[in-house]
């Protein structure tokens, strides 16, 4: 690990070919001709800001069958994130300080990534009562988003409370979107293919109701916002009035929402199988435009391992959930590259930028200049690949396996040392 | 064809070829001696995951009489956290060496789950997946309409223009699902009656007729086929409709709408029916009612299955 180097020759985002100096962590120069005793050749890569995920699933504690704060952050490293916000639906959930300080130095032990801690909003997740957010903010895992991920705050009092508590720290709330009991017993996007194959409904409406509460009650107490995994047209209709109308809301859409339709469902392979699920081709279309239009601010890969026998079964007994942190930036450059409809710039302000804003982590989200902390990704955009099964992840259950995606992360530089090399993880183990 | 998964596995030649082969069966189950050696030496696995005594005991009898050894395996529960699951018990029949498996199975999808897994390399017969589809329904309803229309004279015959009426709770019905794409397969006109309720919320790739009221579509379409769908008890508590008296009055099926049915129409329950709720017993028990017979059908059909299935050549000279 070399903490003085130049990458040379790197294409920025704006597209402009610069040298970038790294020392001791920083970025210390960007400009022509610099040298140092390492010469990365980095021609024809693009340089940007290391990726920041607001939602991985590391499953430690309580899961490390499917994934362990290691696996997840090497995961996060090959798919070019020098951070991500760890969610809180462990075993025990993170709704104390001392849950979330354990998964904060686990993420330091590990070294591959920068791990936040997302604190849960209610004990147990379970939306009854506030869980002690105050003591997490406080602890040394510094917690600042909170999220009931996997279920929805959706008794409407607990929701304001917990929207209006968190502005004492500058805290947000992270939504999960979903209306219980719209929900019950809910397999599938709920239309013309779960007609077709008898698979219980997940209404779009279940997501937009409690979406369109929420930025009401965020306005009424004039708190911030975040509403995780949008999945539908009428979703991004709802925040796009909101933001209008001036109301502190954020939202956030998966790569397999960008790319994955319900027709998927028609195999009953479970690996489709998703919370909120896979949605029509429409809805895909308007997720699209809303992330190149700013509606949506950021991709969050919503990153759920799953061990074999919890997808090797029938579809109602399968979990919900898959990777996502290795394929994100191939899709995002898919979705705003490769459709020729956006640019690179872009796909840094939703992939670092952004989400490191929301999130208020600031070591991340930085520009690409001197004086920034090193956290650097670097991707051959003429790459292609096949994504196979085989990853970082103890879990299997990528639903691209077998798909040609654009691009591949080169590099991978978090705070000033190589976490990725060539495509290889940094194999330092357990420091 | 190696495995019957949906009724959308069939084209109306295939169809037709497998009701044939069921007139042929008839004619079997009406001999005294009622046994064909031509599925001998073959194991048949009934794998019942949900309680259904009708259509396993059929299912056993089609396979006697045809000589198969049947061997019947009923599990309770099928997910990772409780009991065996699906995998390890298809591993498990794989490894007896079973040559086909009856399955029926709570999950929508398991018949499917079951023949691409790679568990098992028999053949797959889906006896009822969740709320997905029951493809040996749908053919023994199809033989059972042939018969009434076309008689002695109904092999080679599909069901061209006949107009059917599906009536209950589509919403959760496999019987409908399969008896949509085999039928529309067969030539016939499928209309779905149903309180809002039990019916898909977007219906836009089902090839039906949608309509709320059955007096209404009683009085408009010139009905040959009246088909009444079990309504389930789970259904009576969750707002599906606000009570059996009312469901039973707007969308049971009773005397007097079996008067507003031409003669030779007819009405068909897939059982076991709740008599007084979705038909009342002067319809069960009319001359227009074929429930009976969709039973004995079905054995025939369901021979037919599994003899396209399972014997080595599909020469029609073993019947």
């Amino acid at each position: 690990m070399s903490s003085n180097f130049v990458l040379k020759n790197v294409t920025l985002a704006a597209g402009e070919t610069k040298d970038i100096q790294v020392s001791d962590g920083f970025i210390t120069s960007v400009g022509a001709g610099l040298v140092a005793d390492e010469m990365i050749d980095c021609n024809g890569l693009v340089a940007l800001p290391g990726f920041v995920d607001l939602h991985t699933h590391l499953r430690e504690p309580g899961f490390e069958q499917s994934e362990t704060v290691l696996t997840g952050t090497q995961s996060a490293a090959l798919g070019g994130f020098t951070a991500v916000h760890a969610m809180a639906n462990t075993m025990p959930v993170a709704d104390t300080a001392g849950v979330v300080e354990q998964v904060a130095s686990l993420g330091i032990e590990a070294g591959y990534a920068e791990v936040f801690p997302i604190g849960a909003v209610t004990i147990g997740l379970e939306g009854k009562q506030l869980a002690e957010l105050g003591a997490m903010a406080n602890s040394k895992a510094q917690v600042k988003v909170f999220s009931d991920d996997g279920k929805c705050v959706h008794d409407p009092v607990i929701m304001r409370r917990a929207l209006e508590y968190v502005k004492a720290f500058e805290g947000v709330i992270a939504q999960h979107a979903q209306e219980p009991r719209l929900t019950e017993g809910a397999q599938m996007h709920e239309g013309a293919v779960s007609a077709e194959l008898g698979l219980t409904g997940w209404p779009s409406v279940a997501e937009e109701s409690i979406i369109a509460r929420d930025v009401l009650l965020a306005e009424h107490v004039n708190s911030r916002i975040h509403i995780c995994h949008l999945s539908t047209a009428g979703s991004v209709e709802i925040i796009r009035w909101a933001k209008a109308r001036g109301i502190k809301v954020t939202a956030e859409v998966t790569p397999h929402h960008l790319l994955l339709t319900d027709e998927l469902v028609r195999s009953f392979d479970s690996v489709y199988k998703v919370n909120p699920p896979l949605r029509t081709a429409q809805d895909v279309e308007a997720l699209r435009e809303a992330l190149i239009d700013g509606t949506i601010d950021i991709i969050a890969t919503d990153h759920a391992p799953h061990p074999i026998e919890s997808k090797d079964c029938e579809w109602n007994a399968a979990a919900f959930g898959m990777l996502g942190l290795e394929t994100a930036a191939s899709i995002a450059q898919e979705v705003l590259i490769e459709s020729g409809k956006s640019s690179w710039t872009r796909l840094a302000e939703v992939l670092s930028f952004a989400p490191a804003r929301i999130g208020g982590d600031s070591n991340q989200g930085q520009m690409i200049q001197a004086g920034s902390v090193a956290n650097i990704v670097l991707i051959d955009p003429k790459a292609r690949r096949k994504v196979v099964a085989d990853s970082a992840s103890k879990s299997k259950n990528s639903p691209y396996v077998g798909l040609e995606l654009p691009g591949r992360v080169v590099h991978t530089i978090f705070k000033g040392y190589f976490t990725v090399r060539d495509s290889q993880l940094a194999n330092w183990g357990r420091r | 064809m190696k495995n019957l998964l949906s009724a959308a596995d069939l084209t109306r030649e295939s169809a037709i070829e497998i009701l044939d082969i069921a007139e042929g069966m008839a004619g079997v189950n009406d001999r005294d001696i009622k046994k064909l050696p031509t599925l001998r030496g073959k194991t048949v696995v009934n794998l019942f995951f949900e309680d259904s005594t009708r259509t396993r005991i059929s299912f056993e009898l089609a396979e006697k009489r045809l000589s198969a050894d049947v061997i019947n395996f009923t599990a309770k529960g099928s997910s990772v956290s409780k009991g065996e699951s699906l995998k390890d018990t298809a591993q498990t029949l794989e490894a007896m060496g079973a040559d086909a498996v009856v399955i029926r199975h709570p999950s929508s999808g398991a018949a499917q789950i079951l023949a691409h897994s790679g568990w098992i390399q028999g053949s797959i017969i889906n006896a009822g997946d969740g709320t997905h589809e029951h493809p040996t329904q749908a053919l023994l309803d199809a033989y059972t309409i042939r018969k009434r229309f076309h008689g002695s004279d109904s092999v080679g015959k599909g069901l061209d223009g006949m107009k059917v009426a599906i009536v209950g709770d589509i919403l959760h019905s496999r019987v409908a699902r399969s008896n949509l794409l085999l039928l529309n397969s067969l030539g016939a006109e499928i209309h779905f009656v149903a309180p809002p309720t039990l019916l898909p919320s977007n219906p836009s790739n089902l090839n039906a007729e949608l309509h709320f009221s059955l007096d209404q579509t009683l009085g408009e379409v010139d009905l040959d086929v009246v088909m009444m769908l079990r309504i389930q008890s789970e259904r009576m508590n969750a707002s599906y409709f606000p009570s059996e008296r009312e469901y039973s009055r707007i969308w049971g099926f009773n005397a007097n709408r079996l008067s507003m049915l031409k003669d030779s129409a007819i009405v068909m329950h897939p059982g076991p029916m709740n008599r007084g709720l979705e038909i009342d017993a002067v319809t069960a028990d009319s001359k227009q009612s074929t429930v009976l017979e969709q039973v004995t059908n079905g054995v025939s059909v369901r021979m037919a299955v599994l003899y396209a299935l399972l014997s080595g050549e599909r020469n029609s000279d073993v019947i």
